[in-house]
């Protein structure tokens, strides 16, 4: 039972984190109909910029907070040199340009970091443990992960909806040329939305790096599970993004960890070692293809004009 | 198609002439490995031109076409570890579990449009990426060696390597022939008419689902086919050959030569692999001036060169190079 609530906890970190990554997909997929497969860079981005920042500075907290400035800045440049020349195009035209800036990506990365991978060190204070439950310990930092992930779904939930920026994001996504001609500026609007985005990217990244470490195309795989999340959620839908990452999350992790032991106890040990392993990593797949045969548009298809 | 002689044209010829050709001149160079580059160029131009069916001609752009050629590959290196090593086996089974898979995610994906089916392929052949992973009896993550190519009794011997690029080159012309006709026939000609407006040719009457599936299944059957002949050209299969970054070479090979071209995804294949050849020598070379002895490490670092100039290709020659050579030809 320990063990279920551990994976439980488990499984929600990796959603949360999923979800960090598929909402700016997300937000610039519905907003700007841009396909980003240069997403998971950005998550790279910016594990990278805190590894290095808080090696210079010396303190986690203002080496993070420097790294997603860094990143929202990088986000930012990005779009006005070469994402802002693709909106309107074919969709094939954004899968082939982003996957050109993957591998340029991937290059400078190694060209200015080297080919290791950068470890994230801890303060002491997050690396250690923490009762949640009488007799039950957690990683401190798995739980503030958590935290700070909900928080800022939460925040991202209050922006969109509650404030004039937010509103002008959701006209901008309905209607993009009304919204400019009553005077908008959707050119700035549009930079800011993909600099968030590659913001919540990299906060994704930074705060993984330091479980696993920094490394070349640590995006990659990644990324195409937040294409999952978004395909079961819907397409241009935060709430459906949201839900479908825990779920995501959730199902992946448990999966790996009891479905070996599931399967034990209905075949043959052999026959189980050797399915297991290859089941437990398709059934986020499965799942997804059951909801398209269920729903075509995903869970939550945002409202499209 | 009306057969007109465009510049296009005469750059395909010229590069077919340089395809027969290459053997005897790496021959007598004496360059084994010219003949060995050429040969997986070959079969790469035959996935290309299976993806060129369904993305060009078809308008489904599949992100994952990279997992039936993992497929075909792994059907002929499954068979060899067991023992079969008969070609006769091995290559209609590669073909026809290909032709299955093909229809299983077409099936699903086609119920879906634009980029839900471009990230549902993917998903799809990632999917199948972290199966041959977890193939731990055939090799898991480290892959699979064949030990013995697939053998067609006294018909040809696949490990005489000139007669394997020859054998390599004759599908690659049968495969293109076989497209061209596909493509000029009904079967094309409504496929093509889904892509420019799927709504007007149902409503006309055709069941435009069957004829995309078919499509989906024939593209993924060609492929299964290249996976095959690439399994018995590098004697090896490994989950890398179905990564999803190989799935978007192929993508990258048919845009560079030109989509909804015949000979397009054989141009851009030749040109992609060229270019990655070709490219950290230029780089050096260009780098030596500025940087002396460092100039050769900077070779290494090719492809910070190649992911923009895929941008450049993207923002100022859509057509790509069968576009450039004959000029604007649609809007």
């Amino acid at each position: 039972m320990l063990l279920v609530f551990e994976q439980f906890l488990n499984g929600l970190q990796l959603g949360l984190l999923l979800f960090l990554l598929a909402a700016g997909l997300t937000l610039v997929f519905g907003i700007m109909d841009l396909v980003n497969l240069a997403h998971g860079s950005l998550y790279m981005l910016g594990a990278y910029f805190a590894a290095t920042f808080t090696t210079i500075t010396g303190s986690f907290l203002v080496g993070v907070v420097l790294a997603l400035a860094a990143t929202l800045l990088a986000g930012m440049a990005l779009e006005v040199v070469a994402m802002r020349r693709l909106y309107g195009r074919d969709h094939l035209d954004h899968v082939l340009a982003t996957f050109g800036l993957i591998l340029f990506f991937n290059e400078l990365v190694r060209l200015v970091w080297g080919p290791e991978g950068r470890n994230l060190t801890l303060p002491p204070w997050l690396n250690s443990s923490v009762e949640i439950l009488p007799g039950v310990t957690y990683s401190m930092y798995r739980l503030s992960i958590i935290v700070v992930a909900l928080l800022v779904a939460l925040a991202l939930y209050l922006v969109i909806m509650r404030t004039r920026l937010g509103m002008l994001v959701r006209a901008g996504a309905s209607n993009r040329e009304m919204t400019g001609a009553l005077g908008v500026n959707i050119n700035l609007l549009y930079t800011l939305v993909f600099g968030v985005g590659a913001a919540l990217a990299g906060l994704a990244g930074l705060m993984q790096a330091a479980i696993l470490t920094a490394q070349i195309g640590m995006g990659e795989n990644i990324l195409i599970l937040a294409f999952v999340v978004i395909i079961i959620g819907g397409i241009g839908s935060i709430r459906g993004a949201f839900i479908a990452s825990l779920l995501v999350g959730l199902i992946d992790t448990m999966g790996r960890a009891f479905l070996p032991d599931l399967l034990k106890a209905m075949l043959s040990p052999a026959a189980a070692a050797t399915v297991a392993p290859a089941l437990s990593s398709m059934l986020i797949y499965l799942i997804m293809a059951v909801v398209l045969v269920v729903r075509p548009e995903g869970l939550f298809p945002a409202a499209r004009k | 198609m009306i057969a007109r002689r465009s510049p296009g044209d005469f750059v395909a010829a010229a590069l077919l002439f340089v395809l027969l050709a290459l053997p005897p001149y790496a021959s007598l160079a004496g360059n084994p490995f010219l003949l060995s580059v050429f040969t997986r160029i070959v079969i790469l131009a035959i996935a290309a031109a299976s993806l060129n069916l369904l993305m060009g001609y078809g308008g489904m752009v599949s992100f994952g076409h990279a997992a039936y050629i993992g497929v075909g590959g792994y059907v002929v290196g499954i068979l060899a570890k067991e023992g079969i090593s008969s070609g006769f086996v091995q290559w209609p089974l590669a073909l026809a579990v290909s032709a299955l898979f093909a229809l299983a995610v077409g099936a699903l994906s086609l119920r879906t449009r634009g980029v839900y089916f471009i990230m549902i392929t993917l998903a799809f052949a990632q999917m199948i990426y972290y199966v041959a992973v977890g193939l731990a009896r055939y090799g898991g993550d480290d892959g699979l060696t064949i030990y013995r190519r697939s053998q067609f009794g006294a018909l040809i011997d696949l490990s005489n390597k000139t007669a394997f690029y020859y054998l390599c080159l004759a599908l690659l012309a049968g495969c293109t022939y076989l497209i061209w006709r596909l493509v000029n026939s009904r079967f094309g000609m409504v496929i093509q008419g889904a892509r420019s407006n799927d709504r007007r040719m149902h409503s006309i009457g055709f069941p435009t689902f069957r004829y995309r599936l078919t499509c989906f299944v024939i593209s993924g059957t060609l492929c299964g086919l290249a996976g095959a002949l690439l399994a018995n050209h590098t004697d090896f299969v490994s989950p890398a050959m179905m990564h999803w970054t190989r799935s978007g070479d192929l993508i990258v090979m048919v845009v560079l030569g030109g989509m909804g071209t015949i000979f397009g995804p054989l141009i851009g294949t030749v040109t992609l692999l060229t270019l990655e050849e070709a490219l950290p020598a230029l780089i050096s070379l260009g780098a030596r001036p500025f940087m002396g002895r460092e100039a050769a490490r900077a070779g290494e670092y090719w492809q910070i060169v190649l992911g923009p100039l895929l941008l450049l290709v993207v923002l100022y020659a859509r057509g790509g190079i069968a576009g450039l050579l004959t000029g604007p030809r649609r809007a």
